[in-house]
């Protein structure tokens, strides 16, 4: 009988799995806590929720300047991963915030949807600090699993059952072909060790092997789907639409950025040889992706689905600076999903607001006159739309300036950079209508009640001075994001 | 003797395998694909396979196959619904897709683009391979699988949560 080798674990192991033990420790304590009676509207879901983000943050904030490969170098702590569990811990507490009285005037049951919120929250710290194909999947199906049941949450609603079934049969699909994808990268290269399959390729001329090929196509194909990238984005209004408003923003924003930090891990750590050669199929992509995210955008007269394409855009974007590659180009791409995630999440923030009761008012109607009547609310939308269209002062226009800088130091990207620029511009008609029908229309019907609530009310302070202050001191966030992308070279 | 039980498994297997697919009674077919599955479990055996044996016979002639089974018979079939140029379209498909995986497997060993494994991990054969399996699982492959175990109780608490009754009409009108 031979004697497994004990694993030795340090105190900073401990504190580097905080954020997953901790999140993990939070899901079955949400749902043990059933068993005790609470009032009907008592607020112990959130609360349990908004402890567990904290504790994951500051944990792993506690060892952020160290770097270790856990379990065989499955799970890693580096500056990446540091980054990322910290902004999916953001986006949690965001989303915990500005779900707070939305779920008690829409009736969803708190306990499962913040169990799930952070089991979903666990599956994108997975995603983000895995170091191997196996785990990057495993993440990537827990935070999908997760996602498909949020989505379904208004069970009343015939949109919400159909987003959830729409969502989970083609992410099921995806992942299949993500599944599939890894198995080929497996057998052409011999390990599922993204640090191995990368020191594999720069050892062998395989850069011209079909089933190495096929099998990063097959991989990229399931991550596309994830953060919704023409042609795989067909998914995204339907289920923007149905879901519930704050699930829409949980995970337009966190869903994006944990799909990107895996395919910036999977292609800088492991593809690096086989992406210079893709780097014009990636601009196809990205342009693409832009073009019918921003194109379909100015049709629509619903809020949610206007940010769901808009959504699809800004994938376009990241895409560029993906295409572009290397350090710069993923810090580019990773101080977009930065900023991006906070002032969607600020916008969806606000639309949570819209309606009593159950009733949900996100039609570009509804705004009308609403920024004489609600003169704050009015001007934080502004404010997400500007910085969403990338105007100056905003968050949004610095993290375009970052890609689009470093795009345009490729002489054959020049083309997709112009074409983004042009986006931009097609862009800000259809963001500005919000603005317009905010200040300059009449309304029509019985005006839109709004919901207040304290925390929500802090979910847009915060990402409101998230989305100025990334915008006039982005250099401390750019830093943090280049060195985020450092420990991967 | 082991020769020949493995040609006595791989005819049964083959032989229910075309059962299943050329039987007209949805649920016989079910059925001999459970046969199916038992016969490709005997396969197992004989590598020393018994851990993926007995997880073959478990999970798919056990759990999988009794859930199809319901499914077939909450459904009814007594024939086939479609007709015509709907079947014939499928079987194309079908018949497309088995050569294209024939054309894979055939380039994939002709020309050796399977690299192999790096570095192949020695036999371990004491106590068994569901042993060797079970130390595997438990130390370098911790992580994953503590990970599956989330990712189960993940799902079973999504079921639960889109399959039970809607709120009372009560809860409506408040």
């Amino acid at each position: 009988m031979s004697i497994v080798p004990q694993p030795t674990f340090l105190a900073l192991d401990w504190w580097a799995l905080g954020p997953v033990l901790a999140l993990t420790a939070g899901t079955i304590l949400l749902l043990l806590l059933e068993f005790l009676p609470q009032r009907a509207n008592g607020n112990r879901g959130g609360i349990v929720s908004l402890l567990t983000f904290l504790a994951s943050g500051y944990a792993v904030w506690r060892v952020a300047g160290e770097k270790r490969e856990l379990f065989g170098g499955m799970f890693v702590h580096d500056p990446m991963t540091v980054f990322f569990t910290l902004l999916f811990c953001a986006v949690g507490v965001l989303a915990t915030l500005m779900s707070w009285d939305y779920l008690k005037r829409t009736k969803i049951n708190q306990a499962e949807y913040y169990a799930l919120l952070l089991s979903s929250v666990l599956g994108m710290v997975v995603m983000a600090a895995s170091n191997d194909l196996v785990t990057v999947f495993l993440g990537l199906e827990l935070m999908s699993l997760a996602l498909y049941v949020m989505v379904g949450f208004r069970r009343s609603q015939l949109e919400s059952n159909e987003a959830s079934l729409k969502y989970f049969l083609l992410g099921a699909f995806a992942s299949g072909f993500l599944l599939y994808g890894i198995a080929l990268l497996y057998g052409a290269t011999g390990s599922s060790n993204l640090a191995m399959i990368g020191a594999f390729l720069a050892d062998t001329p395989l850069a011209t092997n079909p089933m190495l090929l096929m099998g990063s196509l097959l991989v990229f194909v399931g991550f596309a789907f994830k953060v919704a990238a023409a042609p795989f984005h067909m998914w995204t209004p339907d289920v923007y639409e149905g879901a519930p408003t704050s699930v829409t923003g949980f995970m337009s924003a966190g869903a994006k950025a944990a799909g990107f930090a895996a395919l910036l891990r999977v292609a800088l750590r492991a593809l690096g040889p086989v992406m210079v050669d893709w780097t014009q199929l990636l601009a196809v992509i990205a342009f693409l992706t832009m073009t019918v995210g921003n194109v379909t955008a100015l049709l629509q007269g619903n809020l949610k689905r206007m940010l769901a394409y808009s959504s699809i855009a800004h994938a376009g974007y990241i895409l560029v600076a993906v295409a572009a590659g290397g350090p710069e180009g993923a810090s580019a791409a990773v101080f977009y999903l930065a900023t991006y995630s906070f002032m969607n999440i600020g916008a969806f923030a606000v639309l949570t607001m819209l309606g009593k009761g159950r009733e949900e008012r996100v039609l570009m109607s509804d705004l009308a006159g609403l920024g004489f009547r609600e003169p704050l609310l009015g001007l934080a939308l502004t404010a997400f739309m500007l910085s969403l269209a990338g105007i100056p002062p905003m968050a949004g226009f610095m993290g375009k300036l970052y890609i689009f800088g470093e795009a345009v130091k490729h002489p054959q990207l020049l083309w997709v950079v112009v074409a983004g620029v042009l986006n931009s511009v097609v862009s800000v008609y259809y963001y500005l209508r919000v603005t317009v029908s905010l200040y300059m229309k009449e309304p029509e019907g019985e005006p839109v009640g709004i919901s207040w609530g304290a925390p929500a009310v802090l979910a847009i302070v915060i990402t409101l001075a998230a989305t100025l202050w990334f915008g006039l001191q982005a250099q401390g966030l750019w830093i943090q994001a280049q060195n985020s992308v450092m420990g991967l070279l | 003797m082991v020769p020949y039980l493995f040609l006595g498994f791989a005819a049964l297997l083959v032989a229910t395998a075309l059962m299943v697919i050329l039987h007209r009674n949805p649920v016989t077919s079910a059925l001999f694909l459970v046969l199916s599955f038992s016969s490709l479990a005997g396969i197992y055996l004989l590598l020393q396979a018994e851990f993926i044996g007995m997880v073959q016979i478990i999970v798919y002639a056990g759990a999988s196959m009794v859930l199809f089974l319901f499914v077939i018979m909450y459904l009814n079939l007594q024939h086939d619904v479609e007709k015509g140029a709907q079947i014939a379209l499928r079987r194309g498909i079908g018949w497309m897709v088995g050569a294209l995986l024939l054309l894979f497997a055939g380039l994939l060993a002709k020309k050796g683009w399977v690299s192999g494994p790096v570095a192949a991990l020695p036999p371990d054969t004491t106590g068994g391979n569901a042993a060797a399996i079970g130390r595997v699982l438990y130390s370098r492959f911790l992580f994953p699988f503590e990970i599956t175990s989330i990712l189960l109780l993940v799902a079973m608490v999504g079921a639960i949560v889109l399959a039970k009754g809607r709120p009372a009409p009560q809860g409506e009108a408040e």
